[in-house]
């Protein structure tokens, strides 16, 4: 039999509902795994809590009341909130806060009553209220990507990337504002989707940038992924007044559909300057493989790809800088010891609870709220974010799906973007756009770039499209053995 | 705008005044969380996590609390935006837990509208820029805790409507007229308790002085403002403050200022220059209040009448004087306790008469709302049946009303007991007028001289004599009869 830790989500369903392995035992499993981990991917365990969960969803399954996925273990990111773990957002500002309630996303996979009965192993690691790139941004510690451990696992979920690569769970949750499913999923060769803004609800996952905030699952197949977000998504109107009175859907239901027909465009500015000859190659690699499944390829334009750069980093940190005021030391979180009155108590809590990439997009954030230059900068942000929407809609009236590269580059070395900022904000160049329009858009593995990395194709869908891209994925899939194979480092 | 230039001049200088009204709407549950509403309870028993702003927490619209905004834009005429934006104000303070509150700011709920008072016998109307939902905060505890502060989220996401007036009222008079005349509208159509002791309506006034004909001045805003009597002192004072700084030479500064009912002051709390810049923004978390026409047509269907059309329907239906109709309807108890006498008895004119005259007098001695009377409607009602058919005359009618109000009873048994019944045997009347017309010579004189006041020194005796039984209009007629035969 296949090691547990080799199976899908998927398989392992299957294989708990027909009870040749129960929860209780899966669950140990890939708790001692995670435990035994040392990349950094985990920020806590309580393993009492976890095999509670199985417990309970062993006696669902025993009962006939079980959720479709349950047994199976997982692992949030840190930024969901959980009664039975601590919430720490990757930030020493949230050290220690246990939240009173759960997520509506994390309600919706566990084993609660409706619930798909996922066993929720412990919580990943994140850049620090999901600002970054690389994960070096955790206050806690750095993520080592399973396949070079030298290299950054990519970010923000970038404890959730490594540790499905590196087989420790075979699905965990992330969250996308700018990229930060697809990124590090195309950086650690896994699956994700981030499904159409307002699909998942944002009840309980901590708030970067509000307007483009959406939970999604990554894990190694488009199937599982399919069935994750089957479970997550669906209205919470009394909990977000963002989320969409749109009813949840089965996602995997056209999994295996022909993609005979289906019209791909290949936006111009993917593929210009900037992109590394490696990722390139495989993800041209991979538009080959869809035109020998059918699909044709039809040349399209984004003009404004490059726009998004600082359209993103004005209204994502304007937003931030709002949503994290509430950090303040007055009622949770960090408080400092040392403080003389109330201003002192805030800028002191403030000063120390914060890293250094959060306090800079809370000050670029002010900055472009301010009296004066709100026109200037927000205001015209918002503007060509219309835009973007439109040049997509425009886009969508030739092809069915878009795709191209996730990232300009193979993941890159711990600390070599450190010290530089800007060049990290450009690296996210390709998942900005579909951000901003609130599109689905997901990563699929399409191979291996410089120094062996791996690279991930990126498919953008037009709005509710999500089971056409999942399908895309699936056929790929199907047609290649990328998302198959296993980072050296995972034994 | 009133058409009759009564000189409101101080000192040689016009008071220009704008109000910003803060009324608290009467929802079950706050504004964007389910946590209750009611004023009182033990520090944070009232606030779930989202009025904590606990991580991962999310606003929802309260459908009630836009309701009621609806409601106050119909009741003055007021725009209701198919489309409006709510707004976060970022500042830092300990009792407003997200570090932004959530207000209307570039496209309110309400646009426009007006409100109509009188202010003595002269009709004044109010323009109102806009009325807008926001969130109030939480209350700073600074008094039980020995070096530091206590705070109290209870209120924090009460559900709060500003109401914003043009710079059109000239005087503290007309300032609380208008914020009687507004009070009493949220408090008929019920989207506020009205209480000002709890907070629940209070009113900030924006002041300046100029002389006439010249620019707007420099204002100062006195800030929460929770009884009519201070509203009154604390802009009489402020206005001899600015107009005594003008003189003085001294220009005025934009500031914001607190009234302090105990020595009767304002003093400055923070000037222009101290202003945050509240980085206001769409709130990503809230789409835009879409109200459809059909939203308003329901809540317009489901409306109460308001004080405005029922007085004219007073006018209308029962023949009262616009005056009687006005008053009738400044409580909406008191509007209702007279239409329900009114058609008890058929007597509307006589209920408007008791009811504004006698019955209020005696409310107001006891300080007791109509809603509490102890003389029912159905007591009043009977009692004035007995004045039109003659059995009683008015004055009788006042010992039966003092007998029910003080006793209680039955008007018929009140009536007998007392020996109330009106004298309508002619032949004794005319006894006791042939016995004061003898008595009282001079006035028969100087009546048929042509002073006709000379009468009433004639009725009374008369009245007295009989022990208040006489019908007065008998008594009249026959006295005319005797004194013209």
């Amino acid at each position: 039999m296949t090691a547990l830790h080799d199976m899908t989500v998927a398989a392992l369903a299957n294989e708990l509902r027909a009870k040749k392995i129960s929860a209780a035992e899966v669950a140990q499993h890939f708790l001692a795994r995670s435990q035994a981990d040392t990349s950094g991917a985990f920020l806590s365990f309580n393993p009492e809590a976890t095999l509670a969960q199985a417990k309970e969803a062993d006696a669902q399954l025993a009962a006939g009341t079980a959720g479709p996925l349950a047994g199976v273990p997982m692992a949030h990111k840190d930024i969901f909130v959980t009664t039975d773990f601590p919430t720490t957002a990757g930030s020493k500002m949230l050290e220690g806060y246990r939240s009173p309630f759960d997520a509506t996303v994390v309600r919706k996979l566990g084993v609660q009553a409706g619930g798909a009965g996922m066993v929720n192993v412990g919580k990943l690691n994140c850049d620090e209220f999901a600002m970054g790139s690389s994960n070096e941004n955790s206050a806690y510690k750095p993520v080592t990507n399973p396949w070079d451990t030298s290299r950054v696992p990519g970010g923000s979920s970038g404890g959730s990337s490594a540790a499905v690569a590196a087989r420790l769970v075979p699905a965990a949750t992330g969250t996308d504002t700018g990229g930060s499913i697809r990124q590090p999923a195309s950086f650690c060769s896994i699956t994700g989707i981030k499904p159409t803004y307002g699909r998942a609800s944002r009840y309980g996952m901590i708030a970067y940038a509000s307007s483009l905030d959406q939970a999604g699952p990554m894990a190694r197949t488009a199937e599982d992924c399919a069935l994750m977000l089957s479970a997550m998504c669906g209205p919470d109107l009394d909990r977000d007044s963002t989320s969409l009175d749109v009813p949840a859907e089965n996602f995997a239901r056209d999994l295996n559909a022909s993609l005979d027909g289906l019209r791909i465009g290949i936006p111009k500015e993917f593929f210009g300057e900037g992109l590394a000859p490696g990722v390139r190659t495989a993800v041209d690699a991979a538009l080959k493989e869809y035109e020998k499944l059918g699909a044709k390829l039809v040349p399209i334009s984004l003009p404004r790809t490059e726009l998004s750069i600082p359209v993103y980093y004005i209204i994502a940190p304007a937003e931030a800088s709002s949503n994290l005021s509430r950090f303040d030391g007055v009622k949770f979180g960090h408080r400092t010891k040392d403080y003389t009155d109330l201003v002192s108590m805030y800028k002191r809590s403030r000063a120390e609870g914060f890293g250094e990439e959060v306090k800079r997009r809370i000050m670029t954030g002010a900055y472009v709220l301010s009296h004066g230059y709100y026109d200037a900068y927000y205001l015209q942000a918002q503007k060509i974010r219309r835009m973007i929407s439109d040049d997509f809609q425009q886009a969508f009236q030739v092809c069915d799906v878009i795709a191209g590269p996730v990232a300009p580059t193979v993941a890159w070395k711990l600390g070599e973007k450190t010290h530089d900022p800007v060049a990290n904000y450009l690296a996210d160049i390709f998942t900005l756009p579909a951000s901003l329009a609130g599109l689905p858009g997901m990563s699929v593995p399409a191979g291996f770039g410089e120094e062996g990395m791996p690279v991930g194709l990126q498919l953008i869908g037009n709005y509710f499209k999500e089971a056409q891209l999942l399908n895309a994925a699936h056929c790929l899939q199907q047609a290649t053995d990328f998302h198959l194979r296993q980072p050296g480092g995972a034994k | 705008m009133s058409t009759k230039q009564k000189s409101l001049l101080v000192q040689g200088y016009e008071v220009v005044i704008g109000f910003e009204t803060h009324a608290q709407l009467s929802t079950q549950s706050k504004i964007f969380s389910r946590a209750p509403t009611a004023f009182g309870a033990e520090p944070n028993t009232q606030a779930c996590a989202v009025d904590l702003a606990l991580p991962g927490t999310l606003p929802v619209m309260n459908k009630g609390a836009v309701e009621r905004a609806i409601e106050l834009g119909l009741a003055v005429g007021a725009h209701i935006a198919e489309q409006s934006i709510f707004a976060r104000k970022n500042y830092f303070y300990p009792d407003l837990p997200k570090g932004y509150q959530i207000s209307q700011f570039e496209i309110p709920v309400v646009q426009g509208g007006e409100v109509s008072f009188f202010v003595g016998d002269e009709k004044k109307t109010v323009r109102l820029v806009r009325a807008h939902l926001e969130e109030d905060a939480g209350k700073s505890l600074h008094e039980d805790f020995i070096g530091q502060s206590g705070i109290d989220l209870n209120r924090a996401g009460t559900p709060l409507l500003e109401i914003v007036t043009e710079p059109d009222i000239r005087s503290s008079d007309e300032a609380v007229a208008y914020a009687k005349e507004l009070h009493k509208i949220v408090t008929w159509i019920g989207i506020c308790d009205g209480n000002m002791q709890e907070g629940s309506f209070r009113c900030d006034a924006n002041v300046s002085v100029r002389k006439p004909g010249a620019e707007l001045g420099t204002r100062r805003e006195i800030k929460n403002l929770n009884s009519f009597k201070f509203i009154q002192q604390a802009i009489d004072f402020e206005v001899r403050w600015q107009i005594e700084q003008i003189e003085d030479g001294h220009a005025i500064q934009q500031a914001t200022v607190l009234f302090d009912p105990d020595t009767g002051e304002t003093r400055s709390m923070r000037t222009k220059e101290d202003a945050a810049d509240y980085r206001y923004f769409p709130d990503p978390d809230l789409p835009p209040l879409v109200i459809g026409r059909d939203w308003v047509a329901r809540v317009q269907s489901e409306m109460t009448e308001l004080p405005r059309v029922m007085a004219a329907r007073f006018v209308t239906d029962y023949g009262l004087p616009e005056y009687d109709a006005t008053t009738l309807t400044q409580s909406k108890a008191m509007a209702a306790y007279f239409e329900a006498a009114a058609k008890a008895c058929g007597q509307a004119k006589l209920v408007s008469n008791w009811v504004m005259g006698e019955m209020s007098r005696r409310l107001n001695a006891s300080e007791v709302g109509i809603e509490n009377a102890p003389v029912s409607v159905a007591q009043l009602a009977a009692m004035i049946g007995r004045i039109a058919d003659n059995t009683i005359s008015n004055s009788a009618a006042k010992q039966v009303f003092d007998a029910l109000w003080t006793e209680g009873g039955e008007v018929d048994a009140i009536i007998e007991a007392k020996g109330l019944k009106q004298m309508n045997d002619t032949g004794a009347l005319e006894a006791i007028i042939d016995e004061v017309l003898a008595a009282n010579p001079k006035n028969v004189e100087e009546f048929r001289a042509g002073n006709s006041k000379a009468l009433n020194g004639l009725v009374g005796p008369i009245m007295k004599a009989s022990k208040g039984k006489a019908n007065p209009a008998q008594v009249n007629e026959l006295l005319l009869k005797k004194l013209q035969a």
